[in-house]
């Protein structure tokens, strides 16, 4: 299986202003002094081994949307934030108008940045494409119709070309889609929102964004430890330090680092991926925070082995 | 884990010696909201070789709890293990922390 982020970003976009691109631009080429960089090769050399990620690239500022690949005709994507743009224009780059597709979306919830990316999604537009959202609140055609009537947008949910079908699951109880299985669970996050954990050919992939972590002590009874369990993948909304989860941004419905490791590392999760961003935070602090991250799953338990990464825009990850 | 109490010039000086973790976290986290009720308490943490998230949320709900008695809660004493998890999770915004405990005794009583 293969994973691609098309957008990483929590609440809202981010996009990188030409200040930042001048930093970056500056440290490059500072760092490139005396080197010799001459032909292409020793370039692209130097920025994908000698540069940080921070400097040579960016972590992005569209928001949640993440695909697995199916490895088969339809398409499989969890949230339709605005890295669904990106992801929509690419499907018809490769194919063009004219071939039709299936999408289905696993909905973490309908807050905004979770959905906004939707009214730009051009296959959306095209008839004959079959757009399946699957989620476990109830209204969610109403939030959808809501976010895409006048006066704040001009096309109309219902004028969109494509077929739009809305479809409830049950947290708790399996959904087969083709060759996965996807099991939904609750999350504590204000007027709810669900995880999906997809299992195919004995791989796990655990999505779970906007969840706030709240326990005392955590051991074995705590329901996601269940939902985490052995997966080969956990995305985790990884969106705050502790010290503001626990004090200023207690109950705003996310968690942090520290939880994501402790939480991962007790599921046996093989590769922990950190993702909804804080859109204040830039290149440099993600950075900061991943080394900070792996040292303390380090200082939790040393010999688990577990794997961690910060999510970016264009991130693929083979499972 | 072990916690020794002791006051000093009207400071109630917590002393927990080795893992501040999942285990040992609740009854921390009950050692010192009882001791929050006699007033201002700083956490001699010399001892302690490793504090997890539940262990910095106990700390946290004494800061809270402090708040609401009218009392005042500090750290003293890190090891380098827990200065950086406090640095990690940035506690150092939320708490106050000495580097030795008779400086957070001077200041706290």
């Amino acid at each position: 299986m293969l994973i691609r982020f098309w957008g990483t970003r929590g609440s809202l976009p981010a996009p990188l202003g030409y200040r930042a691109v001048r930093t970056k631009i500056r440290e490059a080429l500072l760092a490139a002094s005396g080197r010799g960089l001459e032909d292409p090769a020793t370039i692209d050399r130097f920025i994908d081994h000698d540069l940080p990620f921070s400097v040579s690239g960016t972590f992005g500022g569209n928001t949640s949307c993440v695909e697995i690949d199916t490895e088969s005709d339809e398409y499989l994507l969890c949230d339709l934030g605005t890295g669904v743009r990106e992801f929509g224009n690419g499907v018809l780059a490769r194919h063009g108008g004219a071939a039709h597709h299936c999408f289905n979306v696993f909905l973490s919830h309908v807050h905004w940045d979770h959905v906004m990316g939707f009214p730009f999604f051009s296959p959306a537009y095209i008839p004959g494409n079959v757009i399946r959202i699957h989620g476990c609140h109830k209204g969610m055609r109403d939030a959808f119709q809501r976010q895409q009537s006048a006066p704040g947008f001009p096309v109309d949910l219902r004028s969109l070309g494509a077929t739009i079908e809305f479809v409830e699951l049950e947290p708790g109880r399996t959904f087969e889609l083709g060759a996965f299985s996807v099991l939904p669970f609750l999350q504590h996050h204000a007027n709810d929102s669900y995880g999906y954990r997809f299992s195919k050919g004995g791989k796990t992939i655990v999505y779970s964004t906007d969840c706030e972590h709240k326990f005392e002590t955590l051991d074995e009874t705590y329901p996601f430890i269940g939902y985490f369990r052995d997966a080969d993948v956990l995305i985790f909304d990884a969106m705050y330090s502790l010290a503001d989860q626990v004090s200023v941004k207690e109950d705003w419905g996310h968690s942090s680092n520290m939880i994501a490791v402790e939480l991962a590392q007790l599921a046996g999760v093989k590769h922990l991926v950190m993702y909804h961003h804080e859109p204040i935070y830039d290149d440099g602090m993600l950075e900061t925070i991943l080394g900070e991250t792996r040292r303390y799953a380090e200082l939790s338990r040393p010999r688990h082995g577990l794997a961690i990464t910060s999510a970016y825009d264009g991130l693929e990850i083979v499972v | 884990m072990e916690i020794s109490e002791a006051r000093q010039d009207d400071v109630v000086v917590l002393r927990p010696v080795g893992r501040i973790n999942n285990d040992t976290s609740s009854a921390f986290q009950s050692r010192l909201l009882a001791c929050l009720g006699a007033g201002s308490v700083l956490v001699d943490l010399s001892g302690v070789e490793y504090i997890s998230s539940a262990g910095l949320r106990a700390l946290m709900m004494g800061s809270k709890e402090s708040q609401k008695t009218g009392g005042r809660l500090a750290v003293a004493g890190l090891t380098p293990v827990v200065k950086e998890i406090f640095e990690i999770s940035r506690f150092f915004h939320v708490v106050q922390v000495f580097e030795t405990p008779s400086e957070g005794i001077a200041a706290l009583r």
